[in-house]
């Protein structure tokens, strides 16, 4: 195997494992996101998630001859309201195109779309990527949106393998889709999974889609191709099925392994299409669909180019429920997470990487700052209590941030006590662990009830320090000889017989004093 | 005989009962709904309507029964008007005669008149009607219907009108609603509208025009009132008569009639003018490029999945599309698919597609330039002659036919404009010679005003039919409508 690679220039021998440092990951999307609307793209029909099959199917979604589609103003905005958190271009025209292929979902046997001009272009999406994966560090990244179009849904069929049918419901056909193409700027499974997850907060903070990945609201597709630094991009492929942010990026990575391979062996990667299989973490080829498709677009006659204006630029006589203000629609867009992100930084000096966890979860924020507002105690300092302690607990338990058993209220009242000296901090952690069992008491019931408070008697603290002392001589020696960190073994001693509720500092003053 | 336009009558006589004792059991003393009240008419079967039968004389969609109402159709039944029937016409619209729909040809009433009769000889066979539109024109030459709705998309309503004698408009695009009108090419189709006079015609014309939210190619209607002025001053109108309409075919009795009127008009203080029309010989050929590929389009979504035929062939989807698909469309609407997905391939849209639609522009433009520098209207022939025997016309396939019969009526849907046929005079075979106006985009009320000053002074012939129907060898003849027009006057 080495020997072949000799005619790149390198050496023979090592030549594999230097070719897979070269070679470089590319990675795009194209992202389907559903419009958060009450009615379909250009019916009337309504739009729920779960209802009866073919519940929520009009004359024109089940493409009934003479029908004709009718746009709907809330999807119009939806897609503005998107291109310009995205940065884009908003283009003041735009063309409807039918896209043929016969399939049992789509009933008119072309799918309505954008595809010579689509109504948002050349934006950029700015998302952190966490180093390590851990809080520490965070690294700006940002991916270039080539466009955004609208487009309808399709419907779906389920294959019935028993009596050898395929059923088909028509409640999603018609249902609006923003359709977002972002540039092969990504490198890896991490950064498109960033990506994803700071969309999903921008769309989910605009309203105009639920971003959620497992009930279909927002699908995502890898390009995924390997080349060289310098030199043209690879032969790339197309990866789909993917239900979950983190499938997303597990599926890219195994992508990336898989090309990388056929490459270093001297192979070609082939254009295709590759659906993820969770069960196994690999892409399987998909199907081969007859070949190349010719969608045989075409000019949508049915439906006048889209013509969008500005507060200025609008027509005088113009019925303004037939006109859509893009300036208008800016002024009006609610807080995106960067700003949310910066706010929360500058307003309670936390850092940059606690507001990314921070606004990653729902409803994490106002949680925090409920607390922040109702204790003493300071944001810093609350930060570390709702980041590790609520977080890490509702993580474990897989319980989302309103099913908490710990009201902002309580837990303030927690860092109340604790701020007035009158609970350690070790205690604080069991009486946080006692109200998670959500037994109705609050922490300063906790506290009185299980005798938690902080050991007030000087006298009984420097007394069992002395009872420790003398029970561990040999200890006391090794401290006495040099070995200073002896003394913490000794203090958990001391801590372990006060129940946590001797103040530690005082602690180690005395036993430093009663050692020395 | 009429039949077949009128086969839904026959097996709808149970609805029309309903119809009509509903109408009659109305309270006399209340007030009309307006001047359509009351009054016949018939639809072509493209139009959708609740619970009635639509097929666009198509195997497709036989007993296929539209859960809604074309919007023409109901503002029609809104002002009272008395739907009797849906007539017949070329399968999906596709076609100059109205013979090719799955129901049988139709048959044009003035080839069993008197007048056809003495001129043509007692063994010429029975002409066409015209098409696509065929059975709503004969609705309103027969006379059982005071008027009709056809449709329009390279002179679907005109040709049948101006081959059955009857007046024809076809509207400016975009001024009649085409929700319900199941499509035939999208960018070009209007509702047409057929009466035995033009302000007849005005008065549907004002019933129907207005802006529909459900069809988003709509306009608002102009201001001026669609009611016929008294009569229409021509001294202040100028006439265009584009050379490139003298085209190959033209019959020689056409060609005389275009001179008459014409002269007509001069005489009369019109000024009168020859124009040019410079990209008139491209638009058969581009409208060929763009119909079939928005036919293919349309037609697409008859799978047999939601509605419509369905064929028993189910080893797979595929051959299930295919099946249906081949099953239950004509030939004619097969070859304009295949034709349409072939000018629509990646490789071939910009050289056929995007090329027809440049030219579409330009021939647009013609008539822009002509309107602009101050011509009102133009005269030109609807057809090329009378209408041809049935047997002669069959000769030659629909492609061809369409290709031939459609020069002078296609370039106003191409463009967008109004236009109207108004009959003039019988041939020398007693069969109705009409001549079409064409006029700016929403200059349709004009429109209908000069051909009803046409109307007074050509003084065309009423219809007289013969004693005898059926000869030996002719299509069905269906009874009880024997002898209905006998003596009619």
């Amino acid at each position: 195997m080495s020997e072949e690679k000799a005619g790149n220039g390198h050496r023979p021998g090592r030549a594999g494992s230097r070719l897979s440092q070269e070679l470089v990951g590319v990675v795009g999307l194209e992202i389907h996101a559903q419009i958060h609307a009450s009615t379909k793209l250009f019916s009337g029909s309504q739009v729920r998630f779960s209802s009866p099959p073919n519940s929520l199917v009009s004359f024109f979604d089940a493409s009934l001859p003479g029908t004709l589609p009718v746009l709907n103003r809330r999807c119009v905005e939806a897609a503005v309201m998107t291109g310009l958190a995205l940065n884009c271009t908003i283009n003041k025209k735009s063309l409807f195109d039918r896209k043929h292929y016969f399939y049992a979902d789509l009933p008119a046997g072309y799918q309505i779309t954008q595809q010579r001009l689509p109504v948002a272009v050349d934006g950029r999406l700015s998302y952190g990527v966490l180093v390590d994966g851990s809080q520490n560090h965070v690294l700006e990244r940002s991916v270039r949106i080539k466009q955004i179009q609208l487009e309808q849904d399709s419907g779906k069929s389920l294959r019935d393998g028993h009596r050898s049918q395929t059923l088909i419901d028509l409640n999603r056909a018609g249902i609006g889709l923003m359709e977002l193409v972002m540039e092969p700027d990504m490198c890896c499974g991490e950064e498109a999974a960033a990506a994803v997850r700071e969309l999903q907060l921008i769309l989910q903070a605009l309203g105009t889609c639920q971003g959620n990945m497992s009930e279909g609201q927002l699908r995502v597709d890898a390009n995924v191709s390997v080349h060289r630094p310098g030199e043209p991009l690879g032969v790339r492929t197309e990866v789909k099925n993917i239900n979950s942010a983190r499938f997303l990026a597990r599926a890219i990575d195994y992508e990336l392994q898989r090309q990388m391979a056929v490459v270093e062996s001297g192979g070609t990667v082939v254009n295709e299409t590759r659906a993820f299989d969770f069960k196994s973490g690999q892409t399987i080829p998909m199907r081969d669909k007859e070949g190349l498709q010719d969608y045989r677009f075409m000019p949508e006659p049915n439906l006048p180019p889209l013509l969008l204006y500005d507060q200025q630029t609008a027509p005088m006589d113009a019925d303004p429920t037939q006109v859509i203000l893009i300036d208008q629609i800016q002024e009006q867009l609610p807080e995106l997470p960067r700003v949310t992100r910066e706010r929360l930084v500058k307003t309670y000096g936390i850092l940059p990487e606690h507001s990314f966890t921070l606004v990653n979860e729902d409803d994490l924020v106002d949680y925090f700052v409920s607390v922040v507002q109702r204790t003493k105690a300071e944001p810093r300092k609350v930060i570390g209590w709702v980041l590790k302690d609520l977080l890490g607990q509702l993580k474990q338990r897989c319980l989302s941030t309103a099913q908490s058993p710990i009201s902002p209220l309580a837990l303030a009242e927690l860092l109340d006590l604790l701020e007035a000296g009158r609970i350690s901090s070790p205690a604080a952690k069991l009486v946080f662990q006692e109200l998670w069992k959500g037994t109705g008491r609050s922490a300063e019931q906790i506290v009185e009830q299980q005798d938690l408070g902080v050991m007030r008697d000087h006298g009984e603290i420097e007394r069992i320090c002395q009872s420790v002392i003398d029970s561990h001589p040999e200890e006391v020696r090794a401290i006495r000889g040099g070995n200073r960190n002896v003394l913490n073994k000794l203090m958990g001693r001391v801590m372990k017989q006060t129940k946590g509720r001797a103040d530690p500092l005082l602690v180690r003053t005395l036993l430093e004093e009663k050692t020395s | 005989m009429l039949y077949p336009p009128f086969r839904d009558v026959h097996r709808h006589g149970n609805d029309c009962d309903v119809v009509m004792n509903e109408h009659h059991s109305a309270p006399p003393a209340g007030k009309p709904k307006g001047p359509l009240d009351g009054i016949p008419f018939s639809v072509k079967d493209n139009f959708c309507t609740e619970s009635m039968e639509t097929t666009c004389a198509s195997r497709m969609l036989k007993g296929y029964r539209p859960p809604y109402t074309a919007t023409v159709v109901q503002k029609l039944l809104d002002q009272g008007a008395v739907l009797i029937g849906k007539t017949n016409l070329d399968e999906f619209a596709m076609g100059s005669g109205s013979t090719d729909g799955v129901f049988g040809p139709v048959q044009n009433p003035w080839s069993y008149s008197v007048q056809y009769r003495e001129r043509a000889g007692a063994d010429a066979g029975w002409t066409i009607a015209g098409g696509s539109s065929g059975g709503s024109a004969v609705a309103v030459a027969a006379q059982t219907s005071f008027f009709a709705l056809g449709s329009d998309t390279g002179g679907s309503t005109r040709n049948p009108g101006a081959l059955c004698g009857v007046v024809a408009l076809k509207p400016t695009y975009g001024l009649l609603s085409r929700h319900g009108l199941i499509p035939l090419v999208n960018s070009m189709d209007v509702p047409g509208i057929l009466t035995r006079s033009a302000s007849d015609a005005a008065t549907v014309l004002g019933v129907l025009q207005g802006l529909d939210k459900k069809d988003s190619t709509t306009i608002p209607p102009p201001a001026t009132p669609t009611h016929l002025p008294e009569e229409i001053d021509v001294r202040k109108i100028r006439i265009g008569i584009p050379r490139e309409y003298h085209a190959p075919g033209l019959s020689a009795e056409t060609l005389s009639q275009w001179t008459r009127v014409a002269d007509l008009f001069e005489r009369e203080g019109a000024s009168v003018e020859p124009v040019s029309l410079p990209h008139t010989q491209h638009s058969i050929v581009c409208y060929h490029v763009l119909c079939t590929a928005e036919v293919a389009s349309n037609m697409a979504r008859f799978d047999g999945l939601e509605y419509g035929h369905r064929s028993a062939l189910e080893d797979s989807t595929e051959a299930l599309y295919a099946a249906t698909r081949h099953e239950a469309f004509n030939d004619v609407v097969r070859r304009r698919i295949l034709a349409g997905n072939f000018f629509l391939l990646k490789r071939n849209y910009e050289l056929y597609f995007m090329k027809a639609q440049k030219v579409r522009r330009l021939i647009a433009q013609d008539f822009a330039r002509v309107f602009h520098g101050g011509v009102d209207v133009l005269l030109t022939p609807t057809t090329l002659t009378d209408a041809a025997p049935y047997r002669q016309f069959i000769q030659e396939d629909n492609r061809t036919r369409s290709t031939q019969e459609d020069v002078f009526t296609q370039p106003a849907n191409m463009a967008g404009l109004p236009a109207v046929t108004v009959p003039t005079a019988l041939s020398s075979r007693g069969l109705p010679i009409g001549l079409q106006l064409i006029g700016p985009a929403l200059h349709d009320t004009r429109l209908l005003a000069l051909a009803a000053w046409l109307q007074k002074r050509l003084c065309f012939p009423r219809l007289e039919l013969a004693g005898t129907w059926a000869e030996p060898g002719d299509v069905g003849v269906a009874p009880g409508l024997q002898g209905a027009l006998q003596g009619h006057t």
